[in-house]
């Protein structure tokens, strides 16, 4: 599938070179579609396209490294 | 009949353009959507006289509106009182105040029926059966209940643990309510990928540039209602940030067709402080959103990473305004203020509302001899949960006059 997502990087992740890590650690073709970053912030939409399984793991693994990942909607759940 | 001046769809960042689709999210750099008009169509043609001329719902300003002729869906809602809050100018020390209120809107008592009617109307055009969303209160209600009224299939996504009231407020209609286990943020990509996989109109997704117009009947009604002129000061509340940049775009679109003079109008936004990332942007002087989880009673407006935060920044300082945020037991007060001074029992997101005004006016953003208007966006009815402990018990009495007279007597009541 090809998922697209918000990436959010917080003063901690934001000087990682998070994207080019998940690449090589998962099958997955990253594609950066918009960026913006600060000193204490990050903002990345970025399209991750593989196998289904593989995005799945590769979102979550995104989060365990403090990176915010939101679907391009950013919350589609409104009160 | 009129025709119809929607242009396109364009991109809010790189400015590409689309054709008039369930589409929401540019395909170049995931930019947002918005639906853009040629009002030249329109000059000397809406004018004062035909929208008062047309009967009193939302729709009577439905060129500015985009739909292809008449609404299918939702065709009385809107037009909402606007309350000269007398009582509440004298408590707050301000000259003129209104409450546009939009608590008791039609037919769920959220400005959500606004939103909503506009996107169920567009989705009937484009041929879609079955309509959705994903909510925790008002807008499940409102999709709920205008999809029944028109006869569409309804879809309405919930977090699983959701408190029964609010499953109610949703199932009565009729909808197909589903619960979904998960963290937040889980249940929120969910939503995302049902939306994109399934060919329903997802309100918030696919048809969210229409859906996010509907807003803007609000800020023509009060400027009708004001006699057709922009208020000085106008605040909002903030979950999206949606409503603050319709409220601004329907101002300027008045003002770009001739309806009203340019009143230099500012736009503040409103949030409380357990979920207030656009107002924290606002004040740290930054266009930067940083997410938060939200944690407050002010549900309706607890949207930790708001899409339009962005723009609702931008509009706010742009127009000269500001943005504050208030705690939770303020939000209770400020409630009980407006249903004690107006007659208003607006949910929390009103108390949020209110007092954010009222912090705004004593540290001089508002200024007190200026108009302002809040906007109240939906009904305490909702949200009693957060009121239930705030609020005088009943004094229980025997059935004897005996026991009323001394009840009576102890208030300092004389009899007649």
């Amino acid at each position: 599938m090809r998922f697209r997502v918000y990436l959010t990087f917080n003063k901690d992740s934001v000087r990682e070179p998070i994207i080019w890590k998940l690449a090589k650690q998962f099958d997955v073709v990253t594609n950066i579609r918009t960026a913006e970053v600060k000193d204490d912030m990050g903002l990345v939409g970025l399209e991750i396209d593989g196998e289904d399984d593989v995005v799945n793991a590769a979102v979550k693994w995104l989060g365990e490294q403090g990176v915010h990942v939101e679907p391009i909607e950013q919350n589609v759940i409104e009160g | 009949m009129t025709e119809s001046i929607v242009r396109a769809l364009k991109c809010r960042e790189c400015g590409q353009e689309y054709p008039i689709e369930p589409t929401h999210v540019c395909e170049f750099c995931f930019g947002p959507l918005e639906v853009v008009y040629d009002y030249d169509k329109l000059k000397g043609k809406f004018t004062r006289e035909l929208i008062e001329s047309r009967p009193q719902t939302m729709w009577r300003y439905k060129e500015l509106l985009p739909i292809d002729g008449e609404p299918t869906v939702g065709a009385q809602n809107g037009y909402t009182p606007l309350v000269r809050a007398k009582r509440l100018e004298k408590v707050l020390g301000v000259k003129e105040l209104y409450i546009k209120n939009d608590s008791v809107c039609y037919p769920t008592l959220s400005f959500k029926d606004r939103v909503v009617s506009v996107a169920l109307s567009k989705a009937v055009e484009f041929g879609f059966t079955t309509v959705a969303c994903a909510s925790t209160g008002n807008l499940a209600g409102s999709v709920a209940a205008n999809a029944a009224a028109a006869g569409l299939e309804s879809y309405v996504f919930i977090p699983h643990d959701l408190e029964q009231g609010k499953v109610l407020g949703a199932g009565i209609f009729g909808t197909n309510i589903i619960g979904i286990k998960g963290a937040y943020d889980d249940v929120n990509r969910l939503c995302s990928e049902v939306a994109g996989k399934y060919g329903w109109a997802f309100v918030n997704v696919n048809v969210r540039p229409f859906y996010a117009e509907g807003s803007k009947s609000l800020a023509y009604e009060m400027m009708e209602q004001l006699g057709w002129k922009a208020p000085k000061h106008v605040v909002v509340p903030m979950a999206s940030g949606s409503l603050c940049t319709k409220v601004d775009k329907a101002i300027k679109e008045f003002i770009k067709l001739g309806l009203i003079e340019d009143n230099g109008t500012a736009v503040y936004g409103a949030q409380a402080t357990g979920c207030s990332p656009i107002a924290k942007s606002v004040k740290d002087g930054t266009d930067m959103i940083h997410p938060v989880r939200a944690d407050t009673i002010a549900k309706s407006l607890a949207i930790g990473n708001p899409a339009d935060g962005y723009y609702a920044n931008r509009v706010i300082k742009e127009s000269g305004g500001w943005a504050e945020d208030i705690s939770d037991e303020e939000v209770v007060a400020a409630m009980k203020l407006l249903a004690e001074t107006e007659g208003i029992f607006a949910e929390t997101a009103g108390g949020v509302t209110l007092g954010c005004a009222m912090k705004m006016i004593e540290s001089g953003k508002l200024p007190r001899d200026e108009s302002i208007v809040l906007c109240i966006t939906g009904n305490g009815l909702k949200t009693q949960e957060a009121v239930i402990d705030a609020i005088t018990k009943p004094r229980i009495i025997d059935a004897n006059l005996k026991d009323f007279d001394a009840l009576a007597a102890a208030d300092g009541v004389q009899t007649s």
